[in-house]
């Protein structure tokens, strides 16, 4: 065996790239359960490349066949039923799993220098996922994969002059047709996960390369190191204490994950939508049209603004900054320290309002515009009726960005603590 | 000052955001009864042959195959002798003679496709439509229904339920229609009037059909369980596999933690 890694070694440098990447890397020794998510997201990722190639296997890519394909794959394939729901929750299960990965940056400061190029390829990775998720969601071919897609290409319509031409480009079609189909299927199966693999390849080696920040954010690699092993004080290897550690997680995981595959794969329409069980019909628009709900908070945002000037540009741009603002945190985070830990009550109260309100348009980007607000009584009283959810969502937009737009006045004068030389 | 002006910003923002929660509305929907463990085959057969004799004439199930049925501890020979009308092949799907331009004609729509319908609707919609039907003069097919008001459908099963009548209450306010349909325990669907007065809408029973009425909520009750079994046939055996993967994944995760334990015993 020894043997046989030496003569790889020698012509391609297998135990290196192990070594650096995984085997030797120290990482910090007082990663807690907020660290799970990195891994899991990966383990995520090969989930859905593995069960999507089996799909890909029995799905048909054509606008008469593809709703019938899936039922096939539901009824007649032997453990069809298993890959699709495994897929399907995996959907949601990717985007969970990403939030809470990058609510850990957010709270340990992981964007911060020298991670800022980890945290952009990371941004870039949640893009991606994104077009993937919007993608893969025309295939069922359903009335809200129809009317979902139909939707957001609409969005891309509202461009000033390019628009029109932009919204058929992207269709090849002037709605939403086989011809979509097919090329949204191959996005989805090969052009998209081809970026998001090499983006993903891109974030780990960044990250090895400037070693991982932790819930003290502290620089483990500014610390000495311990003369009886040779390694920074409050480092370890990753091999084998956080692969037994991560592997720990995927069990807890997978465990979570098989409750929903096996008792509810539809969690009550929020993974898989009741109304995608009707064929695309693009003669009849549905009365409520909804994203999943990963998509939800960024569509309230859309909702809540209104049109200026006869265009609703003004609600796909601020969706689209709301997505893309998270990029520029590495320079509007100004605070002294990194972590929660140290920082003073100005973030952790901004920080929890950003989770309120994030949380929150989720809700409402799920409800009927004709349903938000129909709750009676109190001070709300004083609007109608339609307006009142409307402008709690432009108030909790407004909020939304000032956590970002604020964030270097009220980073720079909390009263941080002192970071102390090692972790706790 | 900030810290106290941002937390106090942060509280209104909670206040605000609770206008937002809204209660959807819709009508009050009946529960289902909850299949039973023991005795789950023979409802489900009820059903199917309700299904195959009163749904299966205009509606399709165009995904589901008649040796499917072998599932709910049918025989060939008993699906071929009992349930098969429209073919001779057990392994053709469930598709209906009428052709989609005839029923759009006649009915104004065509009847959906029933397979996966109870994944659309949920059971509870079903068996509160089902029993919903009343007589009304007013429109085309001389029957309407609470649930889905002005619905193409007919009533189907009207020799076996019989009619019902609709039963209108009108009430000074919201809050006094809301107790009304509360006490109505059963279907009810609230209106708002014209005078901001409310109506309560309520079916009774006006001529007998075959079934007296708790019969016939049982058949309706078979007949949505085997809706929901033909929405998704494994979902029974998806339950049994899943039961078995978390004991699995139960006894893996005690050993993967205790492994993780061992090593991490010597980190401090």
């Amino acid at each position: 065996m020894q043997k046989f890694i030496s003569w790889i070694d020698d012509r391609f440098p297998l135990t290196k790239l192990w070594e650096e990447q995984w085997g030797k890397y120290v990482a910090p020794k007082n990663f807690n359960f907020w660290y799970y998510f990195g891994s899991l997201a990966a383990f995520v990722l090969v989930m859905q490349i593995v069960t999507g190639i089996f799909l890909a296997m029995t799905y048909k890519a054509d606008a008469t066949r593809a709703f019938e394909s899936i039922e096939y794959m539901m009824r007649d394939v032997s453990g069809g039923w298993f890959i699709r729901y495994m897929h399907s929750t995996g959907a949601s299960a990717f985007f969970i799993v990403i939030y809470l990965h990058m609510f850990r940056g957010l709270m340990y400061g992981s964007y911060r220098k020298p991670r800022e190029l980890v945290w952009i390829i990371g941004c870039l990775i949640y893009l991606a996922l994104m077009a993937e998720a919007f993608f893969g969601y025309l295939l069922p071919w359903g009335q809200m994969s129809y009317w979902g897609a139909q939707v957001i290409v609409n969005l891309f319509s509202t461009v000033p002059y390019v628009g029109e031409g932009l919204g058929t480009w992207i269709r090849g079609d002037y709605t939403i047709s086989d011809v979509t189909l097919n090329r949204f299927f191959a996005l989805h199966v090969a052009a998209v996960p081809l970026v998001i693999l090499l983006l993903v390849a891109v974030h780990i080696m960044a990250l090895h390369e400037v070693g991982s920040n932790n819930p003290d954010g502290i620089e483990i690699k500014k610390q000495p190191k311990d003369p009886k092993t040779g390694i920074y004080l409050d480092g370890i290897y990753s091999h084998p204490y956080y692969t037994i550690k991560d592997l720990v997680g995927v069990v807890f995981f997978l465990a979570v994950f098989f409750i929903v595959v096996f008792f509810i794969p539809d969690v009550g329409g929020y993974f898989l939508e009741s109304n995608n069980f009707i064929p695309a019909d693009p003669l009849k628009t549905p009365e409520h049209i909804a994203p999943v709900w990963y998509f939800t908070p960024y569509y309230a945002i859309l909702r809540a603004i209104p049109s200026f000037f006869a265009s609703q540009f003004w609600g796909v741009l601020a969706m689209a900054a709301s997505v893309l603002i998270f990029i520029f945190l590495p320079w509007l985070d100004r605070g002294a320290v990194k972590s929660i830990r140290y920082r003073g009550g100005l973030y952790k109260t901004w920080l929890a309002i950003f989770v309120f309100c994030f949380l929150l348009l989720g809700y409402l980007g799920t409800v009927p515009v004709t349903v938000w607000g129909q709750f009676h009584g109190g001070f709300a009283e004083a609007l109608d009726t339609q307006d009142r959810a409307t402008w709690v969502a432009r108030i909790l937009t407004l909020f939304y960005f000032l956590f970002f737009l604020l964030m270097p006045w009220y980073t720079a004068r909390d009263k941080t603590k002192p970071v102390p030389e090692r972790v706790r | 000052m900030a810290l106290k002006a941002t937390r106090f910003l942060a509280a209104l923002l909670w206040v605000i955001a609770t206008a937002a929660l809204a209660a959807e509305e819709g009508p009050r929907l009946l529960n289902a009864p909850t299949e039973p463990w023991f005795g789950r085959e023979a409802s489900l057969q009820r059903g199917a042959r309700n299904f195959v004799n009163y749904c299966l004439n205009c509606h399709s199930a165009q995904y589901m195959r008649y040796s499917r049925l072998t599932d709910i501890g049918l025989t060939d020979a008993l699906i071929r002798d009992n349930l098969m009308f429209a073919t001779d092949k057990i392994d053709s799907t469930m598709t209906v003679a009428m052709p989609s331009s005839d029923a759009k004609a006649w009915f104004g729509a065509t009847p959906p496709d029933l397979t996966v319908e109870a994944r659309v609707r949920g059971k509870d919609w079903l068996y509160s439509y089902l029993l919903a039907f009343y007589r009304d003069e007013k429109s085309a097919t001389g029957w309407n229904n609470l649930v889905f008001p002005n619905v193409g459908m007919p009533h189907a099963l009207w020799s076996v339920q019989g009619m019902q009548k609709l039963i209108e209450n009108e009430f000074e306010d919201r809050e006094k229609a809301e107790a009304a349909a509360i006490a109505a325990k059963g279907l009810a669907v609230m209106e708002p009037a014209a005078g901001g007065k409310w109506v309560v809408k309520t079916v009774a029973p006006d001529v007998p059909g075959s079934l007296a009425g708790p019969q016939y909520e049982a058949f309706v009750a078979d007949l949505v369980n085997y809706l929901d079994y033909m929405a998704e046939p494994v979902k029974h055996e998806r339950i049994n596999t899943g039961i078995i993967v978390l004991i699995f994944l139960g006894v893996l995760f005690v050993l993967v933690y205790s492994l993780k334990r061992d090593y991490w015993k010597e980190v401090h």
